[in-house]
């Protein structure tokens, strides 16, 4: 084994290449500045970023852009705070006005305390967003029939929840996250729910193309250290995943030979 | 709630906008382009909605607002 065999190409998603397979959050953070820090120790080259009205009563306030810059970052749109179909697709219609491009990501969440993906109205709202040529990265239950549904609809990533949003929890349901991407012809990203490092990494070994957090870096005590956590458990846990565990077994299997011990 | 008039005269018409949820008013003929400048917003990666349809940023010199137009700017802030 050489050093080639053991790159990592990345993966794609909508005709776009990505080397980094972990996708961070924007929100959260304490300022501006730690967004900025975090991202770049995460080595993300896609962000997710929310469409909030400007504030009227301070139009030269800070902008992200100015500190996350989009020439140097992908951005990922999303449609947190929709509970519709319709409010999904008109945020992204001003976001894609806003940003000039069509890859996106969908969420239609039901109500707290869980924040559950509301199915029925994802599937309504990426019907209409894919009818009005965007490109859609949808957040999901981890329910391998809807996920199925999702890529038959055209939706060009499936991103079901390891656990809900903001809830630090991991993954809580790999057999069914292993089951979605057992059966996608497209990228599958656990999208919420990753707590640390080890989730990432455990994401990645269930054969995920890449991992969606925001909340693990921006909630962790230093969240450039857990930023730069993370990027080397994205890429240990492919590295995992393309090596192949090694079979479970109750019983020990001797690690040194058992002849040619001393008498 | 503000009124940042910028003509309050009687004789001046003007346009009672909601903006951002907020009321504002404009002299009577103005542009997109003219309540952003009188906003001073940048234009750099916003949007605008006017009565639920996009403005495209090619046309806000030309789009002229209307009495009562329901107007929502956007950008891009932190999210998940």
């Amino acid at each position: 084994m050489n050093a080639t065999t053991l790159e990592d190409d990345g993966w794609t998603v909508a005709g776009r290449r990505f080397r980094s397979r972990l996708v961070v959050g924007t929100g959260r953070y304490k300022s501006l500045e730690e967004t900025a820090a975090s991202i770049a120790a995460s080595g993300a080259e896609m962000v997710t970023v929310a469409v909030r009205r400007v504030n009227l009563s301070d139009p030269n306030a800070p902008m992200l852009q100015d500190f996350v810059p989009p020439t140097q970052y992908t951005y990922l749109p999303n449609t947190a705070g929709c509970h519709t179909a319709q409010d999904a697709v008109r945020t992204l219609r001003l976001a894609r006005e806003a940003g000039g491009w069509n890859l996106v990501k969908l969420e239609v969440l039901g109500p707290p305390p869980f924040l559950y993906p509301d199915m029925a109205a994802t599937f309504e709202a990426a019907a209409a967003l894919i009818a009005d040529n965007f490109e859609v990265m949808v957040y999901c239950a981890d329910d391998p029939v809807a996920a199925k549904r999702l890529e038959e609809m055209g939706c060009v990533a499936i991103m079901p929840l390891g656990a809900p949003i903001g809830s630090g929890m991991g993954v809580v349901n790999p057999y069914m996250i292993r089951a979605i991407k057992a059966q996608a012809k497209v990228p599958v990203l656990v999208d919420a729910g990753i707590g640390t490092a080890s989730e990432a990494a455990f994401a990645m070994e269930l054969g995920c193309d890449a991992v969606l957090l925001n909340s693990a870096i921006a909630h962790a005590q230093d969240p450039v250290r857990m930023a730069a956590a993370m990027k080397h458990a994205v890429i240990a846990g492919r590295h995992a995943y393309l090596a192949g565990r090694m079979p479970r077994d109750y019983r020990a299997d001797p690690s040194s030979p058992t002849t040619g011990t001393i008498r | 709630m503000t009124d940042t008039s910028l003509a309050g005269t009687r004789t001046a018409p003007t346009l009672r906008l909601t903006v951002n949820g907020e009321a504002l008013s404009l002299p009577a003929g103005a542009s997109v382009a003219g309540l952003l400048d009188h906003l001073g917003l940048p234009r750099r990666k916003i949007a605008v909605e006017r009565n639920l349809e996009i403005v495209p940023r090619s046309l806000y010199d030309e789009t002229s607002l209307g009495d009562g137009d329901q107007i929502e700017i956007v950008h891009f802030i932190g999210g998940g």
